[in-house]
């Protein structure tokens, strides 16, 4: 079997009492999709965050691309190739939506330590943000500032920043909330290519588009994974009916 | 043409015009008003790069407008009395060279800007304000009960320092220097705003977490506008030592980091010639309304009140038509 | 802050003389600390004009003491006088503020100080007041160790630590103090009680403006009363609050002592400590800048330790 990209080894972080992630095991493989889906409050949030590197587990460990990435802050992650998109947008509102894709590319091709010449014609840092946008189809609001954007078009603008750093890792938070049918079904198209340019960890709640893309997809309740399968095994377990499942439909 | 580059002509022709007008006019001291609004502009250009780019609200930034002025009364005043400042391990003389004095004050302020940043910059929000102005206090302090140099009286220079090719002493030739001095920084400042590192510290202040999502380390980007931000304002507290030919513990106060700031506000933040516009408007009130009444700081601090209740975006903001700057 | 002077000989009295001192100097910044970490605590307002505060108290209380010929009753102008003002400003100013961002509030309390400052120059002149102590206390009092500690500075001391333990008890174990915590959490919370948001708000402001005022006139009696003389003292109620942790009272109570000690104690100690191995002069000067320094200091090691303070809440 291949080396997984991005692996999580028991991880464990608890806030007071509560129990946010208990020992939580992940692989994401070379060329899949791996969705985690689970109720409000079962910690996915804060497994990104351990994933990402905004929040440190009090055990276990990550490991990206085999090298034990757990002490390292989200900035050093991201130039090791791990790409994440904000369940809520983190965008620079005031900037054109082309200076936000053109941060991306920023972190992952270029020096934020030049002083003099304009981001804006830097040639390659330029062409690889455009592209990005071409991507997502915000070629045509590339001038517009973001805050002048739709929810969905920044939900877009988020998956093209992830985009322009040619990661070799996406981990992507909820990319459909708040896309309506047609934004989803868009998304849904282009996540299915990218997995082909670098794995996808998944955290969604539209479940139209999580069996539609996942290879497997694991289940999180309470902080711990209570199954992890294809979309089929996961369709037919108990525990997850009952648990989830079962109490959504 | 925007509106906003129709303003910024308009100030910078009234830079260059009104003190050539008052030479003709035998004004003098317009000329002196006019340098005197020159340099704080450049203090406040300075603050304007953290604050407005990188939304740093530093309330200490007289501290290095402090060490700019200590480092030209420093250099100038061991030169005035022909006594080396150090003999050992190395020879150093003082110097009434303002190149080398601009470049001692930015090193220096650069310097302690690096270290109070270090501090500071590893909180945010009301902390950093805090520890900013806790700084500026410390420093202050320590000048006042530094003998060597004057403690609490200041030290006063004699004859104003030197530029090669200048006769300083002719105010209207001192007023150029200062205004060259403003112009140059405002195109690096204007060029810093679109380059890669603008783009990115600009960034950090709208969304810090998208910044590290991609890379890069809002606590670096900040760190070095910061040290930027202080090597400007402390060459203009070099520069507004010159002016008045006297440095005291005043240069220091945490009265002056609130004016530099307050500058900016009238002017527009993050606008590049907010500061520019905001420190001419201060010196223009600060004689008309100082000379109409000894308590005009109480009008002042109403039209402050007014601005920030009522008009954000400064007076910028008002003629552009625009809240806020965006590039 | 100016210290009576000692003959340094003997080193036991003169050093409880000085921690007496620093304790005097460190309740008087816990009142300014207090009511600045409270109203951040529960408005999210950083307030400037706090010193502003502290200058009307000292003020209130020289004016109406001279007039009256009463310390009491001065002090009781002071408290009156202090929270009207903090009430009036925040029915006027502040309250527009709350939601505002940091750079906002800074501005607009920096114009307060501009306008409270100069219009108190413009009432009262710029010559200082004096405010005597009553004379009850003008008598120094005979401590163990042949001490003689003025007995006003004591009574500072014990007034601070009583109106310390007040406000533990106030925000423990009262209705107000109930809405108070309520508040810092979760406005939406206090709301849905039915708590009168503005009413609260405004009666925060006011008890934080009586607190300052209140130290004010404390102080005002030991220096003199003049216009300036309440931002030195918030920034050192700031130095207070860094060091204490945002929102804490038991932080600024710590921090306040912390810093009154380390600023009185180093001011006397330093020079002597330098003089063991440099020549008198030099180890004044350095001694002295280094006292200057202290506090500050201390509070660059406490926040390279723990940026959020010592009891500030983990960022």
């Amino acid at each position: 079997m291949t080396e997984p990209v991005l692996e999580t080894r028991a991880i464990t972080k608890s806030f007071g009492a509560l129990k946010a992630s208990d020992a939580v095991s992940l692989d994401l493989r070379p060329g899949e999709i791996h969705a985690i889906i689970g109720p409000n409050g079962a910690g996915k949030s804060t497994l990104i965050g351990q994933i990402s590197g905004a929040l440190v587990p009090d055990s276990g460990a990550v490991f990206l691309d085999g090298e034990d990435v757990t002490a390292l802050p989200p900035q050093v992650r991201a130039r090791k190739g791990l790409a994440r998109s904000f369940q809520i947008s983190q965008l620079a509102m005031e900037d054109s939506v082309l200076q936000n894709a053109l941060l991306g590319a920023l972190g992952a091709g270029g020096s934020p330590w030049r002083f003099f010449r304009p981001a804006l014609s830097d040639r390659p840092l330029r062409e690889r943000a455009e592209a990005a946008l071409a991507r997502v189809g915000l070629t045509e609001q590339a001038a517009r500032v973001t805050a002048e954007l739709s929810h969905g078009q920044r939900r877009l603008l988020e998956v093209a920043v992830a985009l322009t750093m040619a990661p070799k890792v996406f981990v992507m938070d909820e990319p459909m909330a708040g896309l309506g049918t047609e934004g989803s079904a868009a998304l849904t198209r282009l996540l299915d290519q990218l997995r082909h340019e670098a794995p996808i960890l998944l955290v969604e709640h539209d479940m139209d588009a999580v069996f539609a893309l996942a290879d497997r997809i694991s289940v999180l309740v309470y902080g711990r994974v209570i199954a992890t399968g294809t979309v089929e095994e996961i369709r037919a377990n108990r525990a997850v009916q009952d648990a989830y499942l079962g109490g959504e439909t | 043409m925007s509106r906003e580059a129709v303003i910024n002509a308009v100030v910078v022709a009234g830079l260059v015009l009104v003190p050539l007008w008052a030479v003709w006019a035998d004004e003098p001291f317009t000329i002196t008003l006019a340098t005197r609004a020159v340099v704080l502009a450049l203090a406040a250009v300075g603050l304007n790069l953290a604050l407005g780019l990188g939304g740093l609200v530093s309330l200490g930034h007289a501290v290095f407008f402090g060490i700019g002025g200590y480092a030209m009364g420093v250099l100038a005043s061991h030169a005035q009395s022909y006594t080396p400042l150090m003999e050992w391990p190395v020879l150093i003389e003082g110097t009434k060279s303002m190149p080398i004095i601009w470049l001692v004050s930015i090193v220096a302020s650069a310097l302690v800007a690096l270290v109070i940043g270090s501090v500071s910059l590893r909180t945010s929000g009301v902390y950093f304000i805090m520890i900013t102005l806790a700084f500026g206090q410390m420093f202050f302090f320590f000048t006042i009960s530094w003998a060597a140099y004057g403690g609490e009286d200041g030290l006063s220079i004699y004859v104003r320092n030197g530029f090669p090719g200048l006769n300083t002493l002719v105010p209207i030739q001192f007023y150029g220097l200062c205004l060259v001095v403003l112009l140059v920084v405002l195109v690096f400042c204007s060029a810093l705003a679109r380059s890669p590192f603008g783009l990115a510290l600009n960034a950090a202040r709208q969304a810090p977490e998208r910044v590290q999502a991609v890379g890069l380390d809002p606590f670096r980007l900040r760190l070095v506008a910061f040290v930027i931000s202080g090597a400007i304002t402390g060459l203009a507290g070099a520069l507004f030592a010159d002016l008045a030919r006297f440095v005291s513990p005043t240069m220091f106060s945490w009265q002056l980091s609130g004016e530099i700031m307050v500058f900016i506000i009238i002017g527009g933040v993050a606008r590049l010639f907010g500061p520019v516009v905001g420190a001419v408007l201060f010196v223009m009130l600060e004689h008309w309304l100082g000379g109409l009444s000894d308590y005009w700081h109480v009008f002042l601090g109403l039209l402050l009140l007014g601005i920030v209740l009522f008009a954000k975006g400064g007076l910028i903001g008002v003629l552009a038509g625009k809240a806020r700057a965006h590039d | 802050m100016p210290r009576p002077h000692f003959d340094c000989n003997m080193t036991l009295p003169l050093l409880i003389e000085q921690v007496l001192n620093g304790l005097q100097a460190g309740v008087m910044l816990f009142l300014m600390a207090a009511g600045l970490t409270l109203i951040f605590g529960v408005m999210g307002l950083i307030n400037l004009a706090h010193g502003s505060l502290y200058m009307i108290g000292a003020f209130f209380a020289a004016a109406v003491a001279a007039w009256s010929g009463s310390f009491l009753l001065g002090l009781v102008a002071a408290l009156a006088g202090a929270a009207f003002a903090g009430a009036l400003i925040e029915r006027v100013v502040i309250r527009r503020l709350y939601g505002r961002d940091h750079l906002d509030q800074v501005l607009a309390t920096f114009a307060l100080i501009l306008i409270f400052s100069e219009g108190t120059r413009w009432l009262f002149g710029s010559f200082p007041l004096y405010l005597d102590a009553p004379d009850a206390l003008s008598k120094p009092i005979a401590l163990p160790f042949g001490i003689l500690y003025p007995a006003y500075r004591l009574a500072i001391i014990g007034v601070g630590l009583a109106v310390a333990l007040g406000l533990f008890w106030l925000i423990g174990r009262t209705r107000l103090g109930i809405r108070i915590r309520a508040g810092e959490n979760d406005r939406e919370m206090i709301a849905a009680l039915g708590v009168d948001i503005d009413r609260l708000y405004t009666m925060v402001f006011a008890l934080g403006a009586a607190l300052a005022g209140l130290a004010g006139a404390l102080v005002g009696a030991i220096q003199s009363v003049q216009v300036g003389m309440g931002e030195p003292v918030l920034i050192l109620a700031f130095v207070v609050i860094v060091i204490g942790g945002i929102g804490s009272i038991k932080g600024a109570l710590i921090g306040a002592l912390l810093v009154g000690l380390t600023d009185t104690l180093g001011g006397v100690f330093l020079p002597q400590l330098f003089k063991l191995f440099m020549e008198p002069a030099a180890a004044t000067q350095t001694g002295a800048s280094l006292a200057s320094m202290a506090i500050y200091i201390l509070m660059a090691l406490v926040l390279i330790w723990r940026p959020t303070g010592l009891f500030g809440a983990r960022a």
